[in-house]
């Protein structure tokens, strides 16, 4: 008979296997990813246009009255959709991820107390379908950087990294929302707030360059504002600047974010099954 | 022989609150009563006492421990609460035990509701790669077995469709055919052949007995004795949350049905229906002398006794008390009421017991279940509904004085029949030779 691995669970104890199991569920999260992705677009009959129009329908609004009411600066001789639209990206990906992971576990309801797997997973895996969305929606830009005939210069290499900073943004805070959701469902109601509010005081719809400066660095206490600020950085070419401080201000908070959220979720995830 | 699983001294705690119902806490709750214990501490001797929230603590398990060996087949039985769910839960890892340890060696795979994770829109193949994924089976493993799934499911001409479309039946079909060809080295099975029709339950059992052949443990909780007795060569029973009796499964059955007759309870079975105002509160089964049955044997005179409560406050007439025996697929056997035999009860009163003798119990050996309906004037009104109130065990031999009983496979019920040798009858059952004088 082959020799079976060995597993014991004790009261208390945390699980030295978490990496593990983590790993053997791998696949786990392409398919929750997978399921979410399919099932959005079925009994659809544009399906994934809705990707493009929601955030062109904003883009549009976006332009319209910052760009041409409220008349502010685009930053150098960037086209204002461009502008407005290299924050969107950014701005849909985070919001999105962020919301959709913090209300991950409760829609899993049933799984969470039916079948065992790291529950990390599910919220991971809703950051992963906005990833796919982002993605859809970045032909947007590429668009309408063909039009404008606008080019980006070398700095677009970094522009991976700050999507890095966007998803970790979004899993930190969604794993503390999801995890605190499950006994109080009032963050249910905290989520569209914080999308909401977040909208507006993230440089989504203007440019950062409008804050006056002595306000810039406790601007960037919000993550979104180095993420946002990084993506035009790296996607607008010269007319763009990046402050350092600032970007390291919202590295920071990202990290704190995405670590504390990590170690809350892990200290109340046995308890899910018992109180969602 | 190695242990498959190990348990000490797993205990399981809830907290449940009395007074009123809370479905989740909201942290409005949680500030208001730290905030306002804060204010009221310096205030407290002047603040008249509020109603509190009453806190329990409720041991849904406490101290289970066993070994169950490499290949064991065990199940799991007790009544609903006695915390056989948690005890699985446990051992699959979804809740954490309170306090004590176990260990468990290989994979285990755990069924613990038919399609957990299935989504309605998803198609049946979609749905089998998902689900496969779930139950912790990689891509490959799914790819590798998805034909033999399919087949086990019979809904190859339905796989393209969204299981929103399915019968309930082919739903459960291609869940458990899922499950069914996950290969774990434990299998555990919560009450989930409870569905589906009884050629298909057959089928899962087969694939049961032979997943569990090659050295595999399974676990499985069942209310359905008869289905424990064929699969499980070992049995827990398990009463408010702790073991009752550990041993082969005839034993510990016949301990079940025991210590079932003494103690059905009713009061706390909540999935009654109708209006309430008389209630069934207790189900027994006496002889005819009125001594409480363990064992009923065929053909025995018995009194189906059933307790009620009448709390309408009125006086009811033309009362109707209805039991029906099923067998334990669910087909009924037969059905008796007191109107059959123009028993008229009058004004019902405020307690007592409906009794229905049943002279020579025509039921073979096997188990049975029992529902009943108590219905008001003209049956328009039912006051309270069960249905598998209780079950029974049938078995020994009585009926026919001079010979055993034929197998139940050859029917359930048993009927008297008198035989004997007749002359040769043409067509018209005339005898074809004029009878001998």
């Amino acid at each position: 008979m082959r020799e079976l691995p060995l597993l014991t669970i004790e009261a208390g104890k945390t699980e030295r296997h978490y990496w593990r199991d983590l790993w053997r569920y791998r696949e786990l999260f392409y398919f929750l990813a997978w399921r979410d992705i399919l099932v959005r677009y079925k009994q659809t009959v544009i399906g994934i246009l809705w990707a493009l129009i929601r955030p062109l329908l904003t883009m549009l609004v976006f332009t319209v009255i910052f760009g041409k009411i409220a008349k502010l600066p685009s930053e150098g001789n960037v086209p204002y959709p461009i502008l407005v639209f290299s924050a969107m990206l950014p701005w849909l990906f985070f919001a999105n991820a962020f919301s959709d992971a913090g209300n991950s576990l409760i829609a899993n309801a049933n799984m969470v107390t039916k079948v065992y797997f790291p529950r990390l997973i599910i919220p991971a895996s809703a950051v992963i379908v906005s990833f796919v969305d982002f993605l859809i929606s970045s032909t947007i830009l590429v668009g309408l950087m063909l039009w404008y005939g606008h080019q980006p210069d070398w700095k677009i290499v970094a522009l991976p990294g700050f999507v890095l900073m966007a998803a970790a943004a979004a899993l930190g805070a969604g794993l503390w929302v999801s995890a605190l959701n499950v006994k109080y469902r009032d963050f249910r109601h905290v989520i569209p707030f914080i999308v909401q509010f977040g909208l507006y005081i993230s440089p989504v719809g203007f440019s950062s360059s409008v804050i006056p400066e002595q306000w810039r660095l406790i601007y960037s206490l919000n993550p979104m504002a180095g993420v946002i600020d990084g993506f035009r950085w790296a996607l607008l070419g010269s007319s763009s600047t990046l402050n350092r401080d600032a970007l390291l201000l919202s590295t920071g908070i990202i990290l704190i974010m995405l670590l504390s959220g990590f170690l809350f979720f892990r200290k109340t995830e046995k308890s899910f099954a018992d109180v969602i | 022989m190695t242990a498959a699983i190990v348990a000490e001294g797993l205990s399981k705690k809830y907290l449940i609150s009395h007074q009123r119902e809370v479905p989740y806490l909201a942290l409005r709750d949680a500030l208001a009563r730290g905030i306002g214990n804060c204010l009221k501490a310096p205030l407290r001797p002047w603040l008249r006492r509020s109603p509190e929230l009453i806190r329990e603590d409720f041991w849904a398990l406490s101290d289970v421990g066993f070994e169950i060996q490499q290949g064991d087949r065990v199940g799991i039985v007790g009544r609903n609460g006695a915390g056989k769910s948690t005890l699985l839960k446990i051992l699959s890892r979804i809740v954490e035990p309170t306090s004590g340890r176990f260990s468990i060696r290989g994979r285990v795979a755990s069924l613990l509701e038919v399609g957990t994770g299935f989504h309605a829109e998803l198609t049946g193949r979609e749905n089998i790669y998902l689900n496969g994924a779930l139950l912790g089976m990689r891509k490959a493993e799914i790819r590798r077995k998805f034909d033999e799934i399919v087949q086990f499911a019979e809904v190859e001409r339905f796989l393209d469709t969204p299981v929103k479309r399915y019968s309930s039946g082919m739903y459960v079909r291609l869940a458990f055919s899922v499950a069914a060809h996950l290969e774990p080295d434990i299998l555990i099975v919560d009450e989930v052949l409870a569905v589906g029709d009884i050629t298909f339950q057959k089928k899962c059992l087969g694939k049961m007995e032979s997943v569990t052949g090659g050295g595999r443990t399974l676990l499985f909780v069942s209310h359905n004795m008869s289905t424990v007795a064929s699969l499980c060569n070992r049995s827990i029973f398990l009463k408010d949350g702790r073991i009752a009796m550990d041993g082969p499964t005839d034993a510990v059955i016949n301990e079940y049905f025991a210590f079932l007759d003494t103690a059905c309870d009713l009061s706390d079975r909540a999935d009654r229906k109708g209006t309430g105002e008389v209630r069934v509160t207790r189900i027994s089964i006496r002889d005819q002398d009125g001594k409480p049955l363990n064992a009923i044997a065929p053909g025995q005179t018995i009194d189906v006794c059933l307790a009620f409560a009448n709390t309408s406050g009125q006086a009811l007439r033309g009362i109707r008390s209805m039991i029906t025996i099923h067998n334990r697929q669910g087909q009924p056997i037969f059905s008796q009421h007191n109107q059959l035999s123009d028993t008229d009860y009058g004004v019902l009163p405020e307690q007592g017991e409906f009794i229905c003798r049943i002279p020579r119990l025509p039921l073979n050996s096997a188990f049975y279940k029992l529902s009943y309906t108590i219905s008001g004037f003209g049956e328009s009104i039912v006051h309270d509904q069960l249905a598998d109130a209780i079950e029974f065990k049938v078995a020994g031999s009585g009926f026919f004085p001079k010979a055993r009983a034929p197998n139940n496979h050859y029917g359930q019920t048993l009927v008297d029949g008198y035989w004997r040798i007749g002359e040769p009858a043409d067509e018209s059952g005339k005898p074809t030779r004029p009878a001998e004088a």
